[in-house]
């Protein structure tokens, strides 16, 4: 199992940045991934929904008689019995009078909202004791729109909390006001992101068994969520060593999405209430119109100060953003961008107004990039407006307002440094890559033609490392800066190495990850070394593996703990031979005396350290074991009373060149050339890389031309099927070209940066610049996603 | 809700169970013979992610009812390696391009290019992406599932 391969010429690592085939892969292709569905337990019940047929509304009465004498039904809870025996879910604002709980108490505040839940010995049974369950409703006037929301006299929807204005604040950072006043020009422009998701294949389902011997709630999810188990307990009112998240769970895909803890609390109560094990998988309807999973919801009002040249000077930014009914978590997408507020460019002032507005919808959650897709997309599309103001093109003016990479580390007006990149060189290399001299020959012949063609490019700052302080720049009392992440590792007395992580995997590989960086660092075949999901009462601190942090930090508390064991190991042997360490080093997976008198090998060294008391260095505890926890490298720092906070460490980037045609007849819009050059400092895994950006890319033309959650006038979801709501198919996401450029990040120990977000947060922008670019001919333009054939169908005319 | 005798051979295997007239093929192999390899994505027959073969012919088990497939061979996820560990020439063109990243739509995707493969061992990527757009993938953007089926086609996964 001991490997003396030669390092990498480009990287001089062994096995970071090669060429290997990811662990999980193998179990997945077999059909035997083990998923939250999969788990099966005695005497397991199961769960189904009834739900709010009105967007709002008083529930007056609730007759389960002819459900509950239905054979096999167990029993029904309903939100006044839930609510009196559990506290309300978090919010991470600060919202007096917006509770948030899993069943809807006397009112309901959206259509699709959960109402009574019926327990039954299989879910087809339940789902028939659903369609008995007379709900009686007294409909309410509901409020869909969020500026409409923001309207005194519109409809409350928590009339409790005094408007449905839930946060609003505005961020000066630097001299906006002068530098407006000294712009030769200024435009101001306004955008629609239009709700929608990433949808994972896989819906949430989650199964829990209390168990009063003990009384220990173990829990399977398919969640990707940080501080779940917390949340679960608070709740629940369990004390948090009571909970047991079983992160052996393979997720079917979350990208931001499988958050269920509203699923994670109604069904852990259920449990202890009927004291039978019980499973809720949603059904696809459940999860659209009611799982709490649609993305943000976004209206931008963009103001942008520049000179003849399109240099910018300044921004303002308002954003409107209609989190639905329970705001959770997601407002917080409006802090997030605050880390990468000017993108790429060296914009020397920024006003940011953030307004978080509650609607009769179903509540918004975290999609990948966490809010920065839609303020991306904002970013690059008034960039392209300047361009043509000032009569240059949309990859002059990019190169003219780029941070140059002799400026890092370079420190956003927001108050963020970004650790290192080079822009012009990756820009350069996705032009090259595209051939644009070609597209535009194209281009134009299409245009004699008649066609209608055009070509965008579009770049992003991609933040990565989750240090979640936008939980204290929009929560004065929140205090939180830790945000942690931890690796336990262990080499056996056979010498064997495995691994504990305290997460769930939703595909990012981390298995693959940590067993590769225990490889580099012991120079052992990763293969041979095992990775496993702890569960939440034997694994560490976790912030679960959201925000393209995982390489970054799980990357990083792996290397550390592999090399404090390293460390004990080279003690260990130095002892042995009778030798002090620093007269000792390692050779390969060996211990030598620098004189050349002995040697250990790796595997007499853990047969003393697990057999040979005798022999170990006096005082050492057996074993070896270590396990390493860190904090996001650069994190620790509330935010200044101004707002200005160091958001994530490290700044992936991207720039993508895209050439569209637009069929007159019929408006579908289709590609000629995607290419794109990605900077995530080291590459790790290549493949796993690469699957990260083409996938974000394929979310991303989702997001551009086809995916809405549409409501209907009377609030009903109306793009509640996957036959309406519309996910790209192979006939729909191009072949993409893409190179790679390798800047390093100084905070992590191999130069590693995030890799999950990037593809979503350019391309939704990359693929309308191109549109625009195509229309600019008609005089006309688009300013939101999706654009739909109909759309433009409209425009043409 | 009536029950029927059913015989299905699934994976080379005979199977008798009784099952209620309304039981989906789906949640037949899941739950009654804990072939959990088969996924359920959208239970309304689009995302693709429940195929399975019906004699031979890719299907979405969803929309079928066990009872349907009375008298039928099916083959899973399951059945595609010839012993449970060794990878077939498709499944390990996966691994080797990393097809897929969560797991969920691969075994749809791994039923619908064996078909593939087998009616047109060396197909053309046009043909491929023809084949496979009935199953959505939300993880890997599509290149690497394509990069897959050619590459099991060039190593000889027809069989």
């Amino acid at each position: 199992m001991i490997v003396d391969a030669p390092p990498s010429e480009a990287t001089a690592h062994r096995f970071v940045g090669r060429k290997r085939r990811p662990v999980e892969d193998r179990r997945f292709v077999l059909g035997r991934g083990r998923y939250a569905a999969d788990i099966t337990l005695p005497h397991l019940h199961h769960v189904a929904i009834v739900p709010s047929r009105y967007a709002h509304a008083r529930i007056t009465s609730i007759d389960a008689s002819a459900a509950l004498a239905l054979p096999g039904v167990l029993g029904i809870v309903t939100g006044p019995q839930l609510q009196a025996q559990t506290k309300p879910l978090r919010q991470y604002l600060d919202i007096p009078g917006v509770e948030w709980f899993p069943l809807a108490g006397e009112i309901a505040r959206y259509a699709g909202e959960w109402v009574v839940a019926v327990v039954a010995t299989e879910r087809a049974i339940a789902e028939d004791a659903v369609d008995l369950i007379e709900v009686g409703y007294e409909p309410l006037p509901a409020v869909l729109d969020p500026e409409a929301a923001m309207d005194p006299a519109s409809p409350s929807v928590h009339p409790s909390h005094p408007s449905n204005v839930l946060y609003r604040r505005t961020f000066v950072w630097g001299s906006v006001a002068a530098d407006f006043a000294a712009a030769p020009r200024t435009l101001t422009t306004r955008y629609r992101w239009h709700r929608s998701a990433t949808v994972p294949i896989e819906t949430f389902a989650v199964t829990a068994a209390w168990e009063p011997g003990s009384a220990l709630l173990d829990v399977w999810a398919s969640v990707q969520m940080p501080q779940f188990p917390e949340q679960i307990a608070d709740a629940l009112g369990i004390p948090l060593n009571g909970v047991r998240v079983h992160f052996d769970v393979d997720v079917g895909g979350s990208y931001g999405t499988k958050r269920g803890i509203k699923h994670a609390v109604l069904v852990g109560f259920l449990t202890r209430h009927f004291g039978v094990p019980v499973s809720f998988v949603e059904d696809r309807l459940e999860n659209m119109r009611g799982g709490d999973m649609h993305g943000p919801d976004r209206i931008f009002d963009v103001a942008a100060a520049y000179d003849e040249r399109g240099v910018v000077r300044s921004l303002r930014i308002r954003t409107i953003d209609d989190e639905g009914a329970y705001p959770g978590r997601s407002p917080l997408q409006m802090g997030k961008p605050v880390g990468a507020i000017v993108g790429a460019y060296a914009i020397g002032s920024v006003e940011y107004e953030a307004i978080a507005v509650t609607t009769n919808k179903t509540g918004q959650v975290a999609v990948r990039g966490f809010g920065q897709a839609p303020t991306n997309f904002a970013l690059e599309l008034t960039m392209d407006r300047i361009a043509r103001d000032v009569g240059i093109d949309a990859l002059e003016i990019r190169r003219r307002n780029f941070i140059q990479p002799e400026q890092f580390p370079y420190v956003i007006p927001s108050g963020t440094a970004y650790d290192s990149g080079d822009y012009p060189a990756v820009m350069t290399k996705a032009v090259d890559l595209a051939g644009m001299a070609e597209l535009q020959r194209w281009r134009a012949a299409a245009r004699a033609e008649g066609r209608i063609a055009g070509i965008g490019i579009a770049s992003c700052i991609e933040p990565g490392g989750g240090n979640a302080i936008f939980q204290a720049l929009f929560n004065d009392n929140d205090k939180t800066t830790t945000f942690p992440e931890g690796c336990q590792v262990k080499i056996d007395r056979t010498g064997t190495i495995s691994a504990q992580i305290g997460v769930a995997s939703s595909g990012q590989g981390h298995e693959t990850l940590v067993s590769t960086l225990l490889g580099e660092i012991f120079g052992i075949e990763p293969d041979t070394i095992r990775v496993i999901h702890a569960d939440s009462l034997a694994g560490l601190p976790s912030q679960s593996p959201v925000a393209s942090r995982m390489a970054i930090v799980l990357g990083d508390a792996t290397v550390g703990a592999a090399r404090r064991l390293r460390e004990q190991m080279l003690r260990i042997a130095a002892h042995d031979l009778g030798r002090a360490p620093d007269h000792c080093e390692w050779h390969g997976p060996a211990v030598r005396a620098k004189d050349g008198s002995g040697e250990r090998t790796w595997l007499e060294i853990a047969r003393i350290a697990h057999l040979f008391y005798h022999r170990l260095p006096p005082g050492m505890e057996p074993g070896l074991q270590t396990q390493f926890v860190i904090e996001v490298p650069t994190g620790g720092t509330l935010p200044t009373p101004d707002g200005r906070v160091q958001m994530y460490p490290c700044h992936s980037f991207s720039a993508h060149v895209v050439a569209v045609e637009i069929d007159r007849g019929t408006g579908k819009v289709t590609f000629q050339k995607y290419a794109l050059a990605h900077d995530c400092g080291t590459v790790i895994n290549p493949d796993i890389v690469r699957g990260m950006v083409m996938g974000g890319v394929a979310h991303g033309i989702g997001a551009a031309l086809y995916e809405r959650f549409i409501y209907d006038d009377d609030g009903r979801l109306i793009t509640q099927t996957l036959a309406d709501y519309l996910m790209p198919t192979t006939h729909d996401v191009p072949h993409v070209e893409m190179v790679e450029h390798e800047t390093p990040s100084p905070f992590t120990t191999m130069g590693q940066k995030g890799v999950g977000e990037g593809g979503y947060m350019s391309t939704p922008a990359a693929v309308v610049c191109a549109i625009n670019d195509a229309l600019a001919p008609f005089g006309t333009r688009v300013d939101h996603v999706p654009v739909t054939p109909v759309d433009l169908l409209e425009l043409l005319q | 809700m009536s029950a029927h005798a059913v015989t299905i051979v699934v994976n080379g295997k005979r199977m008798e169970r009784t099952v209620p007239a309304r039981r989906s093929l789906a949640d037949f192999l899941r739950d009654d013979l804990h072939l959990t390899g088969t996924h359920i994505g959208c239970e309304h027959g689009i995302c693709g992610a429940c195929t399975v073969h019906l004699d031979g012919v890719p299907v979405r088990s969803c929309i079928l009812y066990a009872v349907q497939a009375d008298g039928a061979e099916v083959t899973t996820v399951e059945g595609l390696s010839p012993d449970g560990t060794t990878l077939s020439p498709l499944q390990d063109a996966f691994v080797e391009c990393h097809g897929l990243q969560c797991g969920f739509c691969t075994p749809g995707m791994l039923m619908a290019a064996t078909a593939l493969l087998r009616e047109v061992p060396h197909p053309t990527e046009a043909q491929i992406r023809d084949e496979l757009g009935g199953n959505i993938c939300r993880c890997t953007g599509y290149q690497q599932i394509v990069e897959a089926v050619q590459l099991a086609a060039r190593t000889g996964a027809a069989r």
